[in-house]
This record gives C-alpha cells, sequence and structure tokens, in this order.
C-alpha cells in the first residue's frame, strides 16, 4: 500500500503551470526509473520491497537501489494497464478475491515487467519483507521469490494490538536488524555496514519530514492550501518511496513548503488538475486509498463540489510524522523499528479511530468519508465500525463509498458521485440545524 | 450422521460431538463455568494460540470459530462490507446477540488482517472483556523470535493470572502441558488412524470429534478422542470405492459440515486435512520439565505445522508439508477449499499448486462460505475428481 509521484497519461484538462517541487519530484522519478532499468549495465543492485515500513536510509547504507512493487502497481493503475495486468494474474491461477496490487505487479511481470520509463525492469536482487502493517505483503513476496528466486529478508514488525510500541517488540526488531537483516545485506552488497553513513541519511530524513508536516498541517487553514488525499499522494511521493534520506527529498520538501507557504499568504486554495480549485464548500477527512485507475475522474467529483480533503490516513501508510515521530539519529536501528512500528495499517482499529477523530476535530472537518477498496483487507476490514464510531465522537456526519485500487471493474462513476452528492447535503443540512439551534 | 451405526458406541460418541456442534449458544461452556465460583472462559479464534496458558489458569480455552451455517447473521453484516470473508460476521453475531455474554477474555491471533482488525473492534465493543491480539513470531531463531514469543507468553501469561486473581506456577503450566501433550497425541493418533482406514473414521465424525475440544475442558476431550478411536477401530464398516485425498485451505472459516460430507459422498476419502490446525498445531510433545514457556516457545519455533499466515524463510521447503501429508497419508490427490475473499489461503494456493505439481500431485479448488447451501456444485467437482484419479491410477 502506498502512494507515488503520478505522470497520468491522460492529458489534463489544461495545461497546470508547474510548480519547481513538481518539476524536481518529475525529475527526480525519472531518474530513478532510469537508474533501475540501467542497473544490468551499471552493476548496481536492487533491493524490492514494500513502502510500509520501508528501511531507506538501511539500504542506501548498501549502495541498494530500491524497486516498490506497489509504486509500479500505482502506475500501472493511473495509466490504465493495470486493468489488464490483474486479468492475466486471474488468468494464470490467481483468485479474482485477492488484493489487486499483487496481481497487477504479477500480471505486469508476466507481461514483461515493463518500466514507466518503456524498458524492462531489472530482476531484483534480494526482497526485502518488511513485513509491516499486511498480512499479505508475506504472500506477495512469497510470490515473487518463487519466480526471481532470490535471497529474501523477512524484517517482522509485530502489530501494535494494544495501542502501545513495548521494549519487546523494539528489541525484537532491533535483532532482527542487527543479526539478520544487516548481514545479509553486507553480504549481497559486498558493502561493510557503516552505522554513521545511516545517521547521516536518519538526519536528512528527519529534516524532511519536518517539512513534509509542515506542508500536511497547512490544511488546518482555511482555506486549506492544499489537498491532503489526492494533492498528498503526490506530496508523499518521495519520502514514502526511493528518497527519504536523500539531498533530493530535502530539496524537494522546502520547495514545496514555499510553494505552500506562498499560497496560504495569498489566500489561495488547492491545485487541482484543472487549475486553482474554487472556493472551498466542504472539509472533509478521508480514511482509505484512492482509486488509481479512474483518479482524475475521482478528485473532480470532489473539487467541483468545493470540497477538499483536509487529513487523510492514506498518506500516512508509509510514516506517522504528524504525531511527532522522526527518525532519530542518536538511536539509529530503535528508530527504524520504531518508524516501522507506527505506519498506520500497523495501528490498532481504536488507535485508527482515535487518530480520525482527531484528524476531524483539530482540521475543522466537516465529517469523515472512507473509500472502502475491495481487495484490501488490512484497511477495510471494519471500517464500517470506524465510520459509525467517528461519526458518534465528533458529532459531525460521515459516509461511505467503495471502489478499488487498481483494478477498473470496481470503480462506478454514478455511484459514488450519487454518494457523494448526497453526502455533501447532508453536510449542508448538519450545518443548516447548528446554525438553527444557535 | 450417515456413516454411524445407529446405536453403536460410535453414533454415541459422535451425537454428543454433534450436539456439542450445533449449540451455538455454548451450553456446555457456561454450565463449565457456573459449575464453581470464579471460574472464568477465555475464547480464542484460528489459528493458534497456547491453550495450556490458558488451563494453567483454572480457566477454560474456548474455541470461536464463527456461527457456521445454522446461525442467522442479524446485526453482523452491519459491521462488515460484502467482500470481506463470512467469520467475522458471524462472530460478531455471536458477541452481539449475547451468546459469548459469558467469555471473559478473547485472543485473537496472528492470521490475518481481518481477524487482526477484529482484536480492536472486539476492544471497543465488549470493553469488560479481556482482548489480545496474539502476535507470534515470523523469525524462528531461538535468540530472536524465541526471545520475543517467550516475553509474550510471559506477559500473555501474567494478564490471566491477573484475571483468575492469583499468578500461574510454571507447575501448573507444566501440568497443563502434559494435559495437552496427550490430547494431541490422540489427535494424531486418530489422523493416522483415519489415513490409514477412512472408512472407519468418516471425514465429518473426524471433525465432529475435534471441533468438541475446542468447547470441552481437554481432560474430558482426552476421554472422547480415546473412546472414538476404540469404538472406530472395533467397529466394521463399509467401504467405499473412494479415492483418497487431503483437504487443503480450511484452517480459518470452517466449511459446513454438509460439505466435508458431500466430498465423502461424490467419492472422496478425506485422509488429512488443515482443519481446526488448534489441536496439532504443536507437532511433538512439549517437554514438561524445565522452563515451561521456553519449551513452548521452541516448540513454536520448530515443531509446529506450516500453513499460510507462517512465514517459510526456505524456498525449497514452502509447500513441501502439503506434499509430505499426501505422502504419509497416502493420498492420490488434493482438495483445495478457501473461504471466499480469504487473502490468505487464495494468495498461498497457486504456490501450492506449484508444488504439487512438481510433484505430480492432482487437485482441484473451489471456494465456500461457512453458509454456503447448495452442495451440489461441489459434490459434482468432487466426483469427476475422484474418477479422473482412479482413471489415472488405472483402477
Ligand atoms: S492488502 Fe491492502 S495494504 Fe496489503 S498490499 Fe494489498 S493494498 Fe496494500
Ligand atoms: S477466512 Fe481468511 S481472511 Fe477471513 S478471517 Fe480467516 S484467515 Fe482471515
Amino acid at each position: 500500500m502506498t502512494t507515488t509521484i503520478v505522470t497520468p497519461k491522460a492529458a489534463p484538462a489544461k495545461e497546470v503551470e508547474k510548480d519547481a517541487s513538481m518539476v524536481k519530484q518529475k525529475e527526480m522519478m525519472a531518474a530513478h526509473y532510469d537508474r533501475l532499468t540501467s542497473a544490468p549495465q551499471t552493476g548496481e543492485k536492487v533491493v524490492s520491497t514494500f513502502v510500509p515500513g520501508n528501511l531507506n536510509e538501511l539500504t542506501m547504507c548498501f549502495g541498494l537501489l530500491n524497486n516498490l512493487p506497489e509504486v509500479n502497481a500505482i502506475q500501472n493503475g493511473l495509466r490504465r494497464t493495470s486493468g489488464a495486468f490483474v486479468l492475466e494474474a486471474e488468468k494464470i491461477g490467481h483468485s479474482e478475491d485477492v488484493c489487486t496490487y499483487v496481481k497487477s505487479d504479477i500480471g505486469m511481470m508476466a507481461k514483461g515487467n515493463i518500466a514507466p520509463n518503456g524498458k524492462r525492469f531489472p530482476d531484483p536482487d534480494v526482497l526485502l519483507l518488511s513485513y509491516t502493517g499486511c498480512f499479505t505483503f508475506m504472500k506477495w513476496f512469497e510470490l515473487l521469490r518463487e519466480q526471481y528466486k532470490c535471497e529474501t529478508i523477512m524484517l517482522h514488525t509485530p502489530y501494535m494490538g494494544d495501542g502501545k510500541i513495548t521494549p519487546n517488540m523494539i528489541e525484537y526488531m532491533v535483532k532482527q536488524l542487527k543479526d539478520e537483516v544487516i548481514p545479509t545485506l553486507e553480504r549481497i552488497s559486498g558493502v561493510k555496514f557503516d552505522i554513521d553513513r545511516l545517521r547521516e541519511y536518519l538526519k536528512k530524513s528527519a529534516t524532511a519530514e519536518d517539512d513534509l508536516v509542515h506542508v500536511l498541517q497547512s490544511a488546518k487553514r482555511k482555506p486549506s492550501p492544499i489537498d491532503a488525499y489526492f494533492g498528498g499522494i503526490y506530496y508523499i511521493g518521495p519520502i514514502f518511496g526511493a528518497f527519504r534520506g536523500t539531498d533530493d527529498a530535502i530539496d524537494y520538501y522546502r520547495f514545496l513548503r514555499e510553494e505552500v507557504e506562498a499560497r496560504l499568504a495569498a489566500g489561495k486554495g488547492p491545485v487541482t488538475p484543472d487549475g486553482d480549485m474554487g472556493k472551498e464548500k466542504y472539509r472533509l477527512v478521508v480514511e482509505g486509498p484512492p482509486n488509481y485507475t479512474n483518479f482524475r475522474q475521482f478528485w473532480k467529483m470532489f473539487y467541483d463540489e468545493g470540497a477538499v480533503v483536509v487529513a487523510s490516513s492514506y498518506t500516512k501508510v508509509g510514516g506517522v510524522y504528524d504525531f511527532g515521530f522522526r527518525h532519530d539519529p542518536e538511536k539509529p536501528l530503535e528508530t527504524l523499528a520504531e518508524y516501522c512500528l507506527g505506519v498506520y495499517t500497523n495501528r490498532s482499529l481504536p488507535m485508527r479511530i482515535d487518530m480520525l477523530t482527531n484528524y476531524v476535530n483539530d482540521y475543522d472537518a466537516d465529517g469523515l468519508l472512507i473509500n472502502s477498496i475491495k481487495s484490501c483487507n488490512s484497511f477495510s476490514a471494519g471500517q464500517l465500525l470506524i465510520m459509525r464510531e467517528v461519526e458518534k465522537r465528533t458529532g459531525k456526519p460521515a459516509a461511505f463509498v467503495e471502489s478499488d485500487l487498481v483494478d477498473p471493474r470496481y470503480f462506478s462513476a454514478a455511484n459514488i458521485k450519487n454518494r457523494l452528492e448526497s453526502y455533501f447535503q447532508m453536510i449542508e443540512q448538519k450545518r443548516a440545524a447548528t446554525r438553527a439551534a444557535a | 450422521m450417515e456413516a454411524s451405526l445407529n446405536g453403536s458406541k460410535t453414533a454415541t460418541i459422535v451425537a454428543r460431538a454433534q450436539a456439542l456442534f450445533d449449540d451455538l449458544s455454548f451450553a456446555s461452556a457456561r454450565e463449565w463455568k457456573a459449575a464453581a465460583p470464579g471460574r472464568k472462559v477465555v475464547g480464542y479464534m484460528p489459528i493458534y494460540v497456547p491453550r495450556e496458558i490458558i488451563h494453567a489458569a483454572g480457566m477454560l480455552p474456548l474455541g470461536i470459530v464463527g456461527g457456521g451455517d445454522q446461525l442467522e447473521v442479524i446485526h453482523g453484516d452491519a459491521y462488515y462490507q460484502s467482500y470481506i470473508c463470512r467469520i467475522p460476521r458471524s462472530t460478531i453475531e455471536l458477541g452481539v446477540s449475547g451468546r459469548l455474554d459469558f467469555v471473559d477474555g478473547m485472543l485473537f491471533p496472528s492470521i490475518c488482517d481481518v481477524i487482526r482488525n477484529l482484536s480492536g473492534m472486539w476492544k471497543m465493543m465488549f470493553p469488560n472483556v479481556y482482548v489480545r491480539y496474539f502476535d507470534v513470531p515470523q523469525n524462528y531463531r531461538d535468540d530472536i523470535g524465541g526471545n520475543y514469543y517467550v516475553n509474550e507468553l510471559t506477559e500473555l501469561m501474567h494478564h490471566l493470572g491477573e484475571l483468575r486473581g492469583q499468578p500461574i506456577t510454571d507447575d501448573e503450566l507444566r501440568h497443563s502441558i502434559a494435559g495437552y501433550n496427550e490430547n494431541r497425541r490422540l489427535v494424531r493418533e486418530l489422523y493416522s488412524f483415519r489415513a490409514q482406514r477412512p472408512w472407519q473414521a468418516p471425514a465429518a465424525e473426524v471433525y465432529l470429534a475435534l471441533r468438541a475440544g475446542l468447547v470441552l475442558p481437554v481432560e474430558q476431550h482426552t476421554e472422547m478422542l480415546r473412546d472414538y478411536l476404540a469404538a472406530a477401530a472395533s467397529e466394521e464398516r463399509p467401504r467405499r470405492d473412494n479415492c483418497r485425498i487431503v483437504l487443503t485451505g480450511v484452517f480459518c472459516e470452517q466449511p459446513p459440515l454438509n460439505l466435508i460430507k458431500s466430498l465423502e459422498l461424490a467419492g472422496c476419502y478425506v485422509v488429512d486435512d488443515d482443519l481446526l490446525l488448534v489441536t496439532r498445531w504443536l507437532t511433538a510433545d512439549v517437554p514438561t520439565e524445565g522452563n515451561p514457556l521456553h519449551n513452548l516457545a521452541l516448540a513454536f519455533l520448530h515443531q509446529s505445522e506450516s500453513t499460510a499466515a507462517k512465514y517459510e524463510p526456505n524456498l525449497k521447503e514452502k509447500g513441501q508439508h502439503l506434499v509430505r501429508a499426501v505422502r504419509r497419508s497416502g493420498a492420490e490427490g488434493v482438495i483445495f477449499a478457501c473461504p471466499s475473499f480469504c487473502d490468505p489461503a487464495l494468495l498461498e494456493r497457486p504456490m501450492l499448486q506449484h508444488v504439487l505439481k512438481d510433484a505430480d500431485i492432482p487437485y482441484i479448488a473451489f471456494k465456500y462460505a461457512e453458509n454456503s447451501g447448495q452442495m451440489q456444485p461441489i459434490r459434482e467437482q468432487a466426483g469427476t475428481f475422484a474418477d479422473s484419479i482412479k482413471l489415472w491410477s488405472g483402477t
């Protein structure tokens, strides 16, 4: 589960002037894909790993290039190729019921494993199974291991079932890092582990994380200068992907922060694919991943109505930074453990409810909208209770729509639009009732 | 029970097990609790919890595996979308309808995201119940996963001690380990008896006998198994011209009893399966000497079943447990029955199928839900499979 910098094929309604951050991000992504696809020539080694609980700072210590299958699935969703890949995977024996990220990835492999730059992805030298926040990850990498027959490292992150991180959890993870993950990465890469190098990267991560939090929290202002879901997905790309711990990420988030501050100063709302958003009418918190196959169409249903997302849980799947956590160079391995333990989908359901309730209150939102993903148990199981509970605690209306991440068969525009329209009406009614009571 | 002889010893035992199975109000567990003051009941879901620790606290471990096909789900559907398997909604139904109101604690094992999230739901919906997500290591080194697990077990033991108001002692735990060792020995014996003479121990009977172990105190269940084994061995039953299959994928949401019966009626003797794995999760006796928590932990790390929820670090070993089950039980094929929308079972399935293909073992696959009513398609599929196996084997 993740998000990334996206360059959808479908042409926007009109050309939007690109901010420095967008230009920077595009360059970073393109360069990364080029580096990845030319790895067989350059000799660089490749690690495949997942976004939640990714150990970018650590893998960089070994000069490994990261390839994130979830990001590839998203790219395929946005480029509308995922549908065919999912079908391909089903044709070769995968059930119609399971996570479509996995099927998109497996279908892509079956169809030649072509990267967004048109060149073939290299086979990974190692699969780093950061088993954080989702059981499907384990099956996914067992399936990939079967194909690539390469070394696979398991890093098991215990679940925060009781809503807390215990010393036993940290110790377990640090031991796995010290005694298994690091020695194996040393062997595969031929590079000796240097803890000071790790500290340097962690320091850089924290700098970028500060700026990211600043950007995300700018949505507390009215009007919000950002959309923290549809726009947020672009913003978290570098830090959730291959760039946490790099100078590029520091630059990107500095640019982004400056741009957002300029929008704030000018009293502007978010940028949408159709340019500046009109008047902010509704402020929403969104739980759950988006749909990628119809991403722009989905987003348009919001901005056309003046609805802006001020906070979302999806932008926390690759790390929750807005409650104070930062990668800490003073305790390099412990901080990696804490990071993995804290990602959104590794948090208990009561924690998720608390978080969403806080968002509705702190961002002065009109309510919670859940986009429930058909094939994602990690997010979806329990969301109906989440909805009712947040509604009860905040006194604000909540609504539920359903779609899928990358399977276009499960995106019904008419249904979603209807539900959204009734939801906006509910919000209006609630406002009228509050005004009448005042 | 179709294959039982009326009035026979097996029929009596099976009738008792069937009554326990049919009883959605858990009367026997309620009676056990009411029989002495201060007794407590701790529920657990699939796939595995160390029941020894619950037992050592003087409590009754109660296996909760959903509501089956007889429970009318009224409230449960309001908690789950249509694309989520059925066991959590019927379990919620059991809770909301008050059928579990005598349960003092619930353990939700680390099996999948659905049961994981259900643990949080339970905490919120039943705040007076002791609720724990029971995590197990996916790292099998004694000094890494082992240490972690011992600490988790220590915490569980401490919590259950608090729940009863008196710490659990090592001796109590050793005693419970011995009791469960004996129970597991009998379960293994039953499985090997069935593998040798499946017509003497029909799959539905074996299932019911095992299922009784989810609600009975272990001592009573051990007795039941012993009696059943003796009775099954002594009663001659007609032998059908069935093929022999291993049933797999059924480790969490339960297939309807009718499904299990249908397989045998369609010509497939079930000679091994992954039903109710908790009853035989640990594959060898746990030592009763030394530190009991260490012993439980080592058994988990090195002598426990393989299943989809457990990471297999070695590619070459992946799926071999199924091949071994086929060889051990003399099976001729494998039937994959997976609950609809079950990510662990359905994602595991292609990998297991590849391994079977390499080993030249035929298989078929279908999906079910705990409340599936229509058995005809499954019966037809299993029947065709049985016929083709016979054809391949030239009989
Ligand atoms: S189940 Fe959900 S969280 Fe897990 S890999 Fe699939 S989309 Fe991501
Ligand atoms: S049936 Fe499968 S998905 Fe459902 S709770 Fe059980 S293991 Fe999880």
